[in-house]
């Protein structure tokens, strides 16, 4: 028992070692005096953090990114309560079928996903903009919302709906007094974790932006010009910070579903 | 005092299951009204196609005289409380009972009123402000309540609402509710599978078996005189018996092995009258004699069990033929006690004994 235990731990910690070793030299070098990324550290500077406050692409790419981002989250969201409240509360035919089909970008390579919107628009006759992106990290982030709108509407009685309409609430009414309320956390964990995913994410908006690039697409178009590399170490930094907190939060609005919804009875 | 709920003909099937099948009822107002039986005879989805919830596949409900078609739950003159109390956890005691004063448009200062009235009909004086989840059941209980009574619906309707209780809380809770619905004169419609809890609330009991209403009565004609032997056993015990039919004149004689010739009011009879008839008397209504007693009639037995219930012993006599009967003896003062194997001699209270068709 102790002996298995002690071998669990050693592969627990190499294991985070190998996940985030890579992602801390980031804020090391960021702070790196050097313009060239290799050890030994030359010295302490700030200075690729500022100089990051007088690039316009920088800013215009980051504007980018957060409408997409925001935009993205929200829809995926507002369709994840839509399907899993279909999915909670009405009998269909094919119901298990398309639950489990939505759920396929889970799967798919981003790449593929990628691709085949990038034909699908074309043949359409659609120019490439932010909103093709925000079409294509819609379909990625909506399983993520599906599955945690999934759980908060499953844990939701289905008495306290019949209860406000029983007191004379009409449904609109009920959806907005007692649903909403109930599965708020889940839709907060929704909208953070979508907003992260879309942020971070290069495959699908590098093949259907078009001239307005978001952040990573902008940060991948750096690395042609090394003097830049520093400063790009010290953006990485800041989304990685970014990241984190935004998915903290999630993780705090998600435990807090769970905990408000299993209180209920 | 007149007919308030009117249930008439009333069929809904799911699927293949028709959970109501055909039931009519007229309930009168003021009433506190019980649908009663096992689970699964249909008696929520009876309470439910009352409230709204549910839409009869075929037939009508009314109530006030006004048909129930169509009109969706929010804007029936009901309000219920549902067996898990439903109580909104996101609001407070107040912001419970007040939900839907919201609808009604009272000004804030008539709701905040009401609310304290309301809270003080159930009890719960001074708890406005506690959290929903750090209600007991039994106060949770009080605050469903609150919140449907503050509507004034002119029917509560109440699913299983004591079932989660414990024993003691639930007993509190039933005279509660009894003293509450004498003190607003609202007609209480309670859905139960208890039968002691239906005897003891209700004014009238309407017994379900398989989406059908088996007997509609008041408690002491339900108890006295069931209808069919299965509402004889569901509710109480009752000892059935074979029997004969040898002769009909005002009366019906019927020949049994242990009562001998007997006779039996035509109004004590159920069913069709056939040759054969089984006949059922209820577990208190034999007593057993000393063997000095000279009283005729008596029946004699041999003991062969006895289970003690605190306030009362039941006795299962063996009378020498194939047939046993239970015997319900009230622990009171200067009561014998008898044990297993036992002979003792019984007299049965002929009046109460009654005939159903097989």
């Amino acid at each position: 028992m102790n002996r298995s235990n002690k071998y669990l731990k050693t592969f627990a910690i190499t294991y985070l070692i190998f996940l985030y070793a890579p992602a801390l030299l980031l804020p090391i070098f960021s702070f790196n005096s050097s313009q060239i990324i290799a050890f030994p550290l030359s010295g302490f500077t700030t200075g690729w953090f500022k100089a990051l406050l007088y690039q316009e692409t920088l800013h215009e790419a980051l504007k980018n990114s957060l409408i997409v981002a925001a935009s993205s989250s929200i829809f995926a969201t507002i369709l994840g309560i839509l399907a899993s409240r279909a999915a909670s509360r009405y009998y269909f035919p094919g119901k298990q079928f398309s639950l489990t089909f939505i759920l396929a970008p889970l799967v798919l390579p981003e790449i593929i996903v990628g691709v085949s919107l990038l034909i699908v628009l074309i043949q359409l006759g659609l120019p490439l903009n932010l909103w093709s992106v925000v079409l294509g990290h819609t379909l990625l982030i909506m399983p993520f919302s599906i599955l945690i709108m999934n759980s908060a509407f499953n844990n939701l009685d289905i008495s306290l709906e019949e209860a406000s309409l029983d007191l004379g609430e009409t449904p609109l009414g009920t959806f907005r007094r007692i649903i909403l309320p109930l599965v708020y956390p889940g839709i907060m964990a929704s909208l953070l974790l979508g907003f992260t995913l879309s942020l971070d994410e290069f495959i699908i908006a590098f093949f259907l932006t078009g001239t307005e690039t978001t952040l990573p697409v902008y940060i991948w178009s750096l690395f042609r010009f090394p003097k830049q590399l520093p400063a790009t170490m010290a953006l990485g930094t800041i989304l990685i910070f970014v990241s984190l907190i935004l998915l903290s939060l999630g993780e705090y609005f998600r435990r807090r579903a769970a905990k408000t919804q299993t209180s209920v009875l | 005092m007149g007919k308030l709920v009117q249930v008439k003909n009333v069929f809904k099937s799911f699927g293949d299951v028709h959970a109501v099948n055909g039931v009519s009822l007229d309930i009168q107002e003021g009433q506190f009204y019980s649908l009663l039986g096992p689970s699964g005879c249909g008696k929520t989805t009876l309470l439910r196609l009352i409230a709204g919830f549910e839409k009869p596949t075929s037939g009508q409900v009314f109530i006030d005289n006004i048909s129930m078609d169509g009109i969706e739950p929010n804007l029936r003159p009901t309000n219920m409380v549902f067996q898990n109390y439903a109580i909104f956890p996101h609001l407070n005691v107040e912001e419970n009972v007040a939900y839907g004063l919201r609808n009604k448009r009272e000004k804030r200062s008539d709701q905040n009123k009401l609310v304290d009235e309301a809270l003080e009909l159930v009890g719960l004086s001074g708890l406005n402000k506690r959290s929903a989840n750090a209600l007991s059941g039994g106060q949770k209980q009080r605050v469903a309540l609150a919140r449907a009574l503050i509507l004034k619906p002119k029917v509560l309707l109440l699913d299983e609402p004591l079932s989660a209780l414990d024993k003691k809380l639930r007993e509190q809770m039933q005279s509660e509710l009894r003293h509450l619905q004498r003190a607003v004169g609202i007609t209480f419609i309670l859905v139960t599978h208890d039968q002691y809890e239906a005897l003891t609330m209700s004014d009238r009991v309407a017994v379900m078996f398989d989406g059908k209403v088996a007997q509609e009565a008041s408690p002491r004609d339900l108890y006295e005189l069931p209808n069919s032997q299965k509402v004889a056993s569901f509710i109480g015990e009752m000892t059935f018996i074979k029997g004969e039919i040898i002769g009909e004149n005002k009366n019906l004689q019927v020949q049994s092995e242990i009562f001998g010739k007997i006779n039996i009011e035509k109004s004590r009879v159920f069913g069709q009258s056939s040759k054969k008839m089984v006949l059922g008397i209820r577990p208190e209504k034999i007593a057993i004699v000393p063997k000095t007693s000279r009283s005729k009639d008596l029946i004699s037995g041999k003991i062969i069990d006895v289970s003690y219930f605190g306030e009362t012993t039941n006795y299962k006599v063996s009378c020498g033929t194939t047939e046993t009967l239970t015997i319900s003896s009230q622990n009171s003062v200067g009561q014998l006690s008898y044990s297993v194997g036992e002979e003792i001699q019984l007299k049965a209270d002929m009046n109460n004994i009654i005939a159903f068709s097989i």
